[in-house]
């Protein structure tokens, strides 16, 4: 079954055109993800190694059926790329540009929610279900199918614990990375609820940072809804307050977003924490009886 | 980006949010001259350090007329606040205060709204006000689908139960200084206090103001008011190259590719006993030229005994690293040993090209939890 990208995808690549934009959609397509149209404005009517191009996300969905897009433009155009394919009626939009003003995210969020409108990201690898489809720039070779439902907050991060559990015989449902910035679309309890959902996935693993407290607020949802198996990993548990750890959205602001709060909230609720990527996996494995 | 409060002020008054007039001075004589521009009376002379506590510290002193401000700045300049340096100091045209009130404006991201905190008990540690008075302390999140209204305002200044004949100017104030945090992308807008004088005026007597890193494309101006001099030598040099880096003060370099990577890396190094000198994200893609200029930024820390590189190659290709790390060996001189964990896209022959020019003094681990151990074992020999 797996989640958000699944046989039923059908990938419009915005800013198809840029480097990034090119290698990535033809890695995905590989995969064998349908990529079904790329969009670059004033450069409709082109081909990238076959896939139609086109200057509008309206004139790509209306031409191929596109019902998921994967934003690849710099970042002071992403939030227009985003609202353009929210207007043009994409269901999932996946951001993987990182940068991109937090003002700017905060009034697409606000759009979007209310309209029940899915962004995965910004700032995020995407999402990858092993064998089936991959969005983004998840190394797919690392992972393979199976039972553990994977979300992160990093993307390199989430092929350290899935090439642990690789290594443990461990495969993966979907690896869904939510993304480093502080305004994100899709949250953990939103990938926790579709995992609950999902009949494929067994234990779910996830991944969280420093900043924030949408761990905290998981960890809540956790104990009140998901009957399955919850791991958790926190990064940064050596961060110095005050500074951004890479991710826009990875700061310890005062004494809000540490590590030891988020460790603590998971595991009063339930959910067992390793304290190394190396742990958890084996945690996991445990419980998979591996 | 963190903003000096005569930056702030600056952008107050651009903004019509009502403010003090004052003067930035890095000299004593420009203290002097600046208090005489501002009319030769009683002026305030304020440490510009980006940390709180000023007061405390005997960095913010009240001066009749230029020569005793000049007396007086004379005892702030290098002073220490907090391992802040004092190199600039703020003179400005003391106000008669009757009243001190708190305000600020939040970008709340768990919330995804702006926060308005508002409160008529000013001047001190809101976060003391916070837990020993809590009704004291109006807390209200502004919704962006509607804006700002008159109602919000009203809402706001009756919870922190403002007087009324008060609410015009001090709600104007709020409406600019709202205004002002659209305008320039901020993440936190702070007035403490927020003065009514004697005279019945709303000012801004404080500013403390953060601008969204990721938004300084839109604003050169403010871009340019980024203090390069106060700023840590080593991350100075990073930001200059395009490296994301993070100085502690530990012996043991470290650099991986992805912020969650490199996070959970230090806590590692950590947890097996070493300290950390630093957090280095090459990036997704690094090649080899970038590595070597993340390894010049690591070893421009003459505190660092010893590097990791942990790399789990999505984008990154673990042959462009194993390359720039050959290369930096040549370009540079490298005295401390290198611990090298490859995985992930095109590892097999990354650890191939190390195996084969088997440099001395780097180490290839296959685990992230060895290369930790390894690289603390010879951090600690070193």
């Amino acid at each position: 079954m797996a989640i958000l990208v699944t046989s039923e995808t059908r990938l419009v690549v915005q800013g198809i055109t840029g480097r990034e934009g090119t290698f990535h959609t033809l890695k995905n397509r590989d995969y064998g993800t349908k990529v079904v149209a790329g969009v670059t404005p004033g450069k409709g009517g082109e081909t990238v190694d076959g896939i139609p191009v086109f200057d509008t996300v309206a004139q790509a969905v209306a031409a191929t059926g596109a019902n998921t897009s994967m934003v690849f433009v710099p970042p002071r155009f992403a939030a227009d790329a985003i609202y353009e394919a929210a207007d043009a009626g994409v269901a999932l939009i996946v951001c993987i540009t990182e940068g991109i003003p937090a003002h700017d995210m905060l009034a697409v969020y606000s759009y979007l929610a209310p309209r029940g409108i899915r962004l995965l990201g910004p700032n995020c690898p995407g999402a990858l279900s092993p064998g089936i489809a991959n969005v983004g720039i998840i190394p797919a070779q690392v992972f393979a199918p199976g039972g553990i439902g994977l979300v992160s907050r990093s993307g390199t991060l989430t092929y350290q614990i899935g090439g642990e559990l690789a290594q443990l015989g461990l495969g993966n449902s979907t690896i869904v990375g939510i993304g480093g910035d502080p305004v994100i679309g899709t949250s953990f309890i939103d990938a926790l609820t579709l995992f609950q959902a999902d009949p494929q996935t067994e234990i779910i693993v996830m991944v969280g940072e420093i900043g924030g407290n949408e761990e905290e607020k998981a960890a809540d949802h956790v104990l009140a809804h998901v009957t399955k198996p919850v791991f958790g990993y926190i990064a940064g548990r050596t961060a110095p307050p005050g500074k951004t750890m890479g991710h826009a959205g990875a700061i310890i602001s005062g004494s809000s977003g540490t590590a030891a709060a988020k460790v603590a909230a998971l595991e009063e609720r339930g959910v067992r924490v390793g304290s190394n990527p190396t742990e958890v996996a084996r945690m996991v494995a445990e419980r998979a009886g591996r | 980006m963190d903003l000096y409060e005569h930056q702030g002020k600056e952008l107050f008054g651009a903004h019509g949010v009502p403010t003090t007039e004052g003067r930035v001075a890095t000299t004593v004589e420009e203290v002097r001259s600046g208090a005489v521009a501002l009319g030769g009376g009683r002026v305030v002379v304020k440490a510009q350090v980006l940390t709180g506590g000023r007061g405390k510290a005997g960095g913010v002193k009240v001066a009749d007329g230029p020569d005793d401000a000049a007396a007086k700045a004379a005892a702030i300049f290098g002073l220490d606040i907090k391992g802040h340096v004092t190199r600039r100091v703020w003179v400005e045209k003391a106000v008669d205060i009757a009243k001190e009130y708190y305000l600020s404006i939040t970008f709340d991201r768990g919330e995804k709204r702006p926060l308005f905190m508002l409160s008529t008990m000013g001047g001190m540690d809101i976060e003391a006000v916070a837990v020993d008075h809590p009704d004291a302390l109006a807390r209200l999140h502004l919704d962006p689908a509607i804006g700002m209204r008159p109602f919000f305002l009203r809402r706001l200044l009756f919870a922190a139960r403002v007087p009324k004949d008060e609410h015009r100017a001090v709600g104007s104030l709020i409406e600019k200084a709202y205004a002002m945090y659209l305008a320039i992308d901020a993440m936190l807008i702070e007035v403490n206090p927020l003065v009514i004088t004697t005279t019945g005026e709303v000012i801004a007597a404080d500013a403390k103001v953060t601008v969204d890193d990721n938004a300084l494309f839109r604003h050169p101006a403010i871009e340019a008011m980024r203090d390069t001099a106060a700023a840590d030598p080593q991350e100075q040099m990073a930001r200059e190259r395009h490296v994301t880096y993070v100085k502690l003060d530990g012996s043991v370099g470290i650099l991986g590719n992805g912020a969650g990577l490199v996070m959970s890396t230090l806590d590692v190094v950590d947890e097996v006993g070493g300290s950390p000198a630093n957090f280095l994200d090459v990036g997704g893609g690094a090649d080899a030229d970038k590595i070597v200029t993340a390894l010049e930024v690591i070893l421009s820390d003459s505190k660092v005994k010893a590097i990791l590189f942990n790399i789990f190659g999505g984008i990154t290709r673990c042959d462009e690293v194993a390359r720039g790390i050959l290369a930096a060996l040549e370009r540079l001189t490298i005295t401390v040993p290198i611990v090298v964990r490859l995985d992930g896209t095109n590892d097999l022959e990354g650890r191939r090209l190390l195996a084969e020019a088997a440099p001395p003094n780097v180490f290839a681990e296959r685990t992230m939890l060895d290369a930790a151990r390894r690289v603390v074992a010879l951090a600690e020999g070193a």
